[in-house]
C-alpha cells in the first residue's frame, strides 16, 4: 500500500489560473472565512469562468460548503467572512453592497429540497411578486419558463395550484431550481442538492444542469465523485478548508498534480 | 417464563392500569356533569339573562360576556405573543438576556390565577380607574393568557424547518419578509390550534376574573351595538360576569329556588364549550394547513 500522506507535509497545492481575456463571472481573493475564532476556509483564491459548471469536493468538513455559501453571503450572520469576492468585476464582500440583490443575482439550491408550504406557482411566483411584479400575465409567463428550464413543467403544469409539499424529493428539488432561476440569477450555486434523492432523479437533475449551463454559470457542492466527474468541466478538492487542487475535471481525476487529490479521487480516504 | 418477562409485563400491566384511570377519571366526570346538567339546557336557558330571586332564569349574557371576553383578551393578548415568540424564535440567541425572558414566562405562566386577578384589580379597577368592566377584565386575561400563548406560537414557529428561511433568504428576501410571508404561515396550523387550546383555558378561566370584570351582569340593550353606550354588548366599560364566574357566585350566594339546575346546567354548558375548543383545534388547524398550501 503507498505512503497516503493525509497530512500533505509539504502544504503541496494547485490552483488553475485562466488566461488573461477568459470570461471570468466569479472569483474570491485572500478570502478567510472564521467560524468566531475558528479559522474554516483560507488559501481559497479561485476563478469561475462563465457558462461552465465547477465541482467542490472533497471529504466532510472540509469547508466546501462553508466557501459554497460565502459566495451569495448567505454566512452573513453565522460566520465572517473576509477578503475579496468578485462578481462581475465587483467586490460584493463589502457592507454598502445590498445583500439581497447579491442573492437575487447568484441563486442558491439547498441540500434538502425546501419548497414552501404554499402552492406550486406561489413558490416560483412569489418573489418575483415581493420585488413588486404583479403582472398576472407576465408572472405566468416566469413561472412557466423557470419550470420549463428545470424540466418539470410537465409534470406539474396541471398542477400548479396544489401544494409544493405534496411533490416527491426530486420533482420538489427541481421545483427548487426553478424557484432560483425565476428570479433571474446568472450564478447558480448548489449545495449537495442531490444527496437526498434517488438515482433517477439525481440524473434527471444532472442533465437537467447540464441544460442550464449554457444560460448559467453553476458550482456545485457533492460528495459524490462520480457525479463530479459527469457533470462538471472544473472541479477543486478541498481539504481541512484550504482549495488543495483547482484544475479541469478531467485532468483532476486522471492526472491529478498533488497527491492528497489523487489519495481522494481514488477513493483512498474521505 | 423468564423474570425479564414476567418483570416487563407487569409493568406494562401497572402503565396501563394508570392511564385508564386518569380516563376514567375523566368519563366520571364528564358523565356526571352532563348527566346531571345537560337536562336542563335548553334554547330558553342559553338565551335569556339571569334571574336573582325566582325560578326560570338563563345564562345568555353570562355566555354573550365570556365569548365577548374572550374575543376581546385574544385581540389584545396575539399581536404580542406573536411578536415575542417571532423574536425569540427566529432573532435571539441564547444569552442571559433572552433566558431571562424565558424564565420570565414560566413564571408569570405559573402564577396562580387568583393572584393575576387581583393584581388586575389593583392595577386596572383600582389605579387605572377602569372600574369592573369588560377592559379590565381583557386586560388582566391578556396578563394570564400571555405566557401560554407565547410558548404554544414559539413553539410551532421552531417546527417549522429552518431550510424554509434559508430558503426564502437564498431568493433575496429579507429576514423579515421570509418570516412574515413563509415561515409564521407555515407554521399557522399550529399557531391556530394554539390559539384555540389557549382559548379553552381563558374561557374557563374564573378566578382572574371576580375581581376585574366583576360579578355583575346587568341587562343588555341587544339592538345597540354602539360600544360607546353603557348597556350596549359590545361596551368595554360595562361590567360583564362571566359564565365560569356565574357558576361560583350562585354556588356561594345564590337564592334563585332552581339553583342547583341552574349551576349544573351552567357548568354542563361550560364543559362543553372547552371540550369543543379542545377537540376542534387539532381539526381546524389541519384544515387551515390544507386551504392555505394546495388552494389559492
Amino acid at each position: 500500500m503507498k505512503d497516503l500522506d493525509l497530512l500533505n507535509k509539504n502544504n503541496e497545492r494547485f490552483i488553475y489560473q485562466f488566461e488573461s481575456g477568459s470570461n471570468i463571472l466569479m472569483a474570491t481573493k485572500n478570502l478567510k472565512i472564521y467560524y468566531g475564532d475558528t479559522l474554516a476556509m483560507q488559501n481559497a483564491d479561485l476563478q469561475f469562468k462563465k457558462n461552465s459548471i465547477t465541482a467542490l469536493i472533497g471529504p466532510s468538513g472540509s469547508g466546501k460548503s462553508t466557501f459554497l455559501r460565502s459566495l451569495d453571503r448567505m454566512n452573513d450572520g453565522v460566520a465572517i467572512t473576509k477578503g475579496q469576492i468578485y462578481y462581475r468585476g465587483i467586490d460584493i464582500n463589502r457592507p454598502e453592497i445590498d445583500v439581497y440583490e447579491v442573492r437575487r443575482r447568484i441563486g442558491m439550491v439547498f441540500q434538502r429540497p425546501n419548497p414552501f408550504a404554499k402552492s406550486i406557482y406561489e413558490n416560483i411566483a412569489f418573489a418575483l411578486k415581493r420585488r413588486g411584479m404583479h403582472d398576472k400575465k407576465k408572472l405566468d409567463e416566469v413561472v412557466e419558463k423557470s419550470l420549463r428550464q428545470a424540466a418539470i413543467w410537465d409534470q406539474v403544469k396541471d398542477d400548479l395550484n396544489k401544494s409544493a409539499l405534496s411533490l416527491s424529493g426530486g420533482q420538489a428539488q427541481r421545483v427548487c431550481i426553478a424557484r432560483a432561476l425565476a428570479v433571474q440569477p446568472d450564478v447558480l450555486l448548489l449545495d449537495e442538492p442531490a444527496s437526498a434523492l434517488d438515482p433517477i432523479s439525481t440524473a434527471q437533475i444532472e442533465e437537467t444542469l447540464i441544460d442550464l449551463k449554457k444560460d448559467y454559470t453553476i458550482i456545485i457542492v457533492t460528495h459524490n465523485m462520480e457525479q463530479a466527474s459527469r457533470l462538471s468541466d472544473y472541479t477543486v478538492f478541498f481539504n481541512l478548508g484550504q482549495a488543495i487542487e483547482y484544475n479541469t475535471t478531467k485532468e483532476i481525476f486522471t492526472t491529478p498534480k498533488v497527491k492528497l487529490t489523487e489519495n481522494y479521487v481514488s477513493g483512498n480516504f474521505g | 417464563m423468564k423474570d425479564t418477562q414476567k418483570q416487563s409485563s407487569l409493568a406494562i400491566g401497572i402503565l396501563r392500569g394508570i392511564a385508564g384511570f386518569v380516563v376514567l377519571i375523566l368519563i366520571f366526570l364528564l358523565g356526571y356533569i352532563f348527566i346531571t346538567g345537560l337536562p336542563n339546557v335548553s334554547w330558553h336557558f342559553l338565551t335569556s339573562p339571569a334571574k336573582a330571586f325566582t325560578a326560570g332564569g338563563g345564562i345568555g349574557i353570562q355566555l354573550f360576556n365570556s365569548f365577548y371576553l374572550l374575543i376581546l383578551a385574544m385581540v389584545i393578548s396575539l399581536p404580542i405573543s406573536i411578536g415575542a415568540s417571532i423574536y425569540l424564535s427566529e432573532y435571539v440567541k441564547d444569552n442571559l438576556f433572552t433566558d431571562t425572558i424565558r424564565t420570565s414566562i414560566e413564571i408569570l405562566s405559573s402564577l396562580p390565577s387568583v393572584v393575576v386577578g387581583l393584581f388586575g384589580f389593583l392595577l386596572f379597577v383600582i389605579q387605572f380607574n377602569f372600574g369592573f368592566s369588560i377592559i379590565s377584565g381583557a386586560l388582566t386575561l391578556t396578563i394570564f393568557n400571555l405566557p401560554l400563548l407565547t410558548r404554544n406560537i414559539e413553539e410551532s414557529i421552531n417546527g417549522v424547518s429552518s431550510d424554509q428561511l434559508q430558503g426564502g433568504l437564498g431568493l433575496g428576501l429579507s429576514k423579515f419578509e421570509t418570516i412574515y410571508h413563509i415561515v409564521i404561515p407555515a407554521a399557522l396550523p399550529g399557531i391556530i390550534s394554539g390559539i384555540i387550546l389557549c382559548s379553552g383555558r381563558v374561557f374557563g378561566e374564573a378566578a382572574a376574573l371576580i375581581y376585574t370584570a366583576g360579578q355583575s351582569a346587568p341587562a343588555l340593550n341587544f339592538g345597540d351595538w354602539n360600544p360607546f353606550n353603557i348597556d350596549s354588548p359590545l361596551s368595554p366599560m360595562r361590567p360583564a360576569e362571566t359564565l365560569a364566574v356565574h357558576i361560583w357566585k350562585i354556588n356561594s350566594e345564590g337564592i334563585m329556588p332552581d339553583l342547583s339546575k341552574i349551576s349544573s346546567g351552567s357548568a354542563a354548558v361550560l364543559v362543553l364549550a372547552i371540550l369543543i375548543f379542545n377537540l376542534s383545534a387539532r381539526y381546524v388547524g389541519r384544515k387551515v394547513f390544507e386551504r392555505m398550501t394546495s388552494a389559492r
